[in-house]
């Protein structure tokens, strides 16, 4: 067979331009670390560098002195990603699964109730009021984790995968054998469609501990800061940190040499931690669990 | 519940003609038959219901003129004044221009930068370095909006920011004032968008290339085609699929926008908002920042009317180009 590969040189290039692709997507990261351990004092002189003359880890010195405020936001992430991904991996294939019945003659209404969500909505408002004034859930954790519970998008890929991964006769024949619709499902069709299952719950651990939207509409208090809304505030308030450093130390001196600039990006690289060291594991997945979908196209 | 309600509409269908009450015997007894099923859909039903449907019907806040004395339901009606406030004013231009605009620049940018970083990373020889680029430039997909502000404002803080004091002073240009400055973002946002949202872009067309079948290209190099005929010819046009699909589900968007990227790398700065502020990010600050909840919730109206023929608009163009691909 003759040789279809790219000329060496071509190669090349390729590569060149791929490494500078990479460099592009980290270097801001880099920069923050960079900043992160930089002496306070040399960035105000030059500002933020990435190869500071003057190293400190005085930014997080401050921030684990007091590490109530972080390991707080750090409990209630957790808590909020492990439990909203159960919930709502096992929610939404109890609703996909009816819907991939072919012999469930109303499934297509089913189908319809969930998929008209993606089509039309009442918008932020009404939204917030049922929130608010019905469910009551205004500074209460379940804010956190019920608004995301279902997707209709999570629910189609599941249905999909069901339909091409679990026979209808070996359904048929669990409930020859005398399986219940419960058993067949958690002990027929579970185990057949485990990498979906993986999948979405890989969307969802992702998608809860990215979360800061349901904190900044429906959270004022700080016990139930998420790590993502504590990283908000820092940034969106100039004077958190003052306020929040006063309340810690409630000296005045203190607060003057507060390390501002530092603290933040210290601060953002604890958010950050967690998805690096995640991150081998889960984009192997998560690539697998995106061409999932596309086998069918 | 679902079941008693079936069975209450059976026990009302007795009266009606033989045939009826037959159909709806048969109805009863294959919902009893599957009434597992309809218990594992309850807890989702239920979801939809108070998620979903109640605020539907919320939105008559819209026609209202909301106090809250009255509540939703007392307050007085105003017809279609909170529309003709919103649309007196030159914002309803200004947002739905932006948001179409920047959704336009985002659909067409990353399309054309992904595709062709995934046709060059299938052709690189070392598959393993392939696959470490790939991690690479995905890993930014990863973060939330909030981190991404923070990377953003590295760069962009006026007083110490990577640009002014790294760039800008070593080449002895004045200091500029990123945050505002309105007539930058309109270069600033698409470029984090892409920065952002590429490498999964890159992993959705990948995963179609590798898909294409391997004879194609033997029989092409037996014709004696090149690198670019092929890419041409055989690589585009077996992935047009795919990219049609995903180009239109994502004109049906256009009109809905990514709120935390234009909420947060813009740390919501009101001097910005004549190129950044959208529809989403309007309803929110009509609703949070200003309690402004007809105006909001007319926004919020004109944008799920509009993005409804938009969505149904192009699902219909999917069905027409690939039925299987279809949402509906």
């Amino acid at each position: 067979m003759a040789n279809n590969e790219i000329s060496r040189f071509t190669n090349i290039i390729l590569h060149v331009i791929f490494i500078i692709l990479s460099i592009t997507c980290l270097l801001p990261i880099v920069l923050v670390f960079m900043i992160s351990i930089t002496d306070y004092d040399y960035i105000v002189l030059n500002g933020y560098q990435f190869i500071p003359e003057k190293l400190s880890l005085e930014a997080y010195a401050y921030i684990f002195k007091d590490y109530s405020v972080v390991l707080k936001a750090y409990g209630v992430s957790f808590f909020v990603t492990i439990t909203g991904t159960l919930v709502s991996v096992f929610i939404s294939s109890l609703y996909a699964y009816p819907i991939s019945r072919t012999d469930f003659r109303y499934r297509g209404f089913f189908a319809f109730l969930i998929f008209f969500t993606m089509l039309f909505g009442g918008g932020l408002v009404p939204w917030y009021m049922v929130y608010t004034q019905v469910l009551d859930l205004k500074n209460s954790i379940w804010a956190l984790i019920v608004p995301m519970l279902l997707s209709p998008f999570n629910v189609l890929i599941m249905k999909t995968y069901f339909q091409m991964s679990v026979p209808p006769a070996l359904i048929e024949a669990s409930t020859i054998d005398g399986a219940g619709e419960l058993r067949t499902f958690f002990q027929i069709v579970f185990p057949l469609s485990l990498p979906v299952f993986a999948t979405i719950g890989l969307f969802n651990t992702l998608h809860y501990w990215n979360d800061w939207f349901n904190s900044m509409i429906f959270i004022t208090d700080t016990d139930l800061y998420s790590l993502q809304y504590l990283m908000y505030k820092m940034i969106s308030q100039a004077d958190y940190l003052s306020r929040n450093g006063a309340l810690i130390q409630g000296s005045a001196t203190e607060l003057a040499k507060l390390p501002g600039e530092t603290i933040r990006m210290a601060m953002a690289l604890i958010g950050i931690g967690p998805i690096v060291l995640a991150y081998p594991f889960f984009q192997r997945y998560f690539i697998k669990g995106l061409t999932l979908g596309s086998i069918k196209g | 519940m679902i079941t008693q309600e079936k069975k209450s509409v059976a026990e009302a269908g007795d009266s009606l003609p033989v045939h009826r009450s037959t159909k709806r015997g048969a109805m009863l007894r294959h919902l009893l038959k599957h009434k597992v099923l309809l218990l594992m859909l309850l807890p989702g039903v239920l979801f939809l219901l108070v998620n979903n449907y109640l605020p539907m019907f919320g939105i008559i806040i819209a026609f209202k003129n909301i106090n809250y004395v009255d509540g939703i339901l007392g307050s007085p009606w105003v017809g279609l004044d909170n529309f003709r406030f919103l649309f007196a004013t030159s914002d309803a231009w200004i947002i739905t221009r932006n948001t179409v605009l920047y959704n336009f620049v985002f659909i067409i940018l990353n399309l054309v930068i992904a595709v062709s970083i995934a046709i060059a990373l299938n052709e690189l020889k070392n598959k393993l370095a392939a696959k470490f680029y790939q991690s690479i430039m995905f890993f930014p997909y990863f973060l939330s909006m909030v981190v991404v502000s923070y990377l953003v404002f590295a760069f962009l803080n006026v007083e110490y920011g990577f640009i002014n004091k790294g760039i800008f002073a070593l080449f002895g240009l004045d200091e500029l004032n990123w945050y505002s400055e309105p007539k930058y973002w309109p270069f600033i946002l698409p470029l984090i968008n892409l920065w952002k949202g590429v490498g999964y872009g890159c992993v959705i067309y990948l995963a179609a290339i590798i898909g294409i079948d391997n004879e194609y290209y033997e029989a092409a190099l037996i014709d004696g085609a090149s690198k670019w005929k092929q890419i041409l010819h055989i690589t585009i046009p077996l992935i047009r699929p795919v990219i049609i699909i995903t180009t239109i589900l994502a004109i049906g968007g256009i009109f809905r926008s990514d709120f935390g990227l234009f909420y947060q790398t813009t740390l919501n700065s009101g001097a910005l908002y004549p190129t950044t502020l959208v529809i989403d990010t309007y309803v929110y600050n009509a609703l949070i920042n200003m309690g402004n909840l007809g105006m909001s919730a007319a926004a919020g109206l004109y944008q799920s009317v509009v993005g409804f023929f938009l969505v149904l608009g192009s699902n219909w163009i999917v069905r027409k180009v690939d039925k299987d691909q279809a949402v509906f």
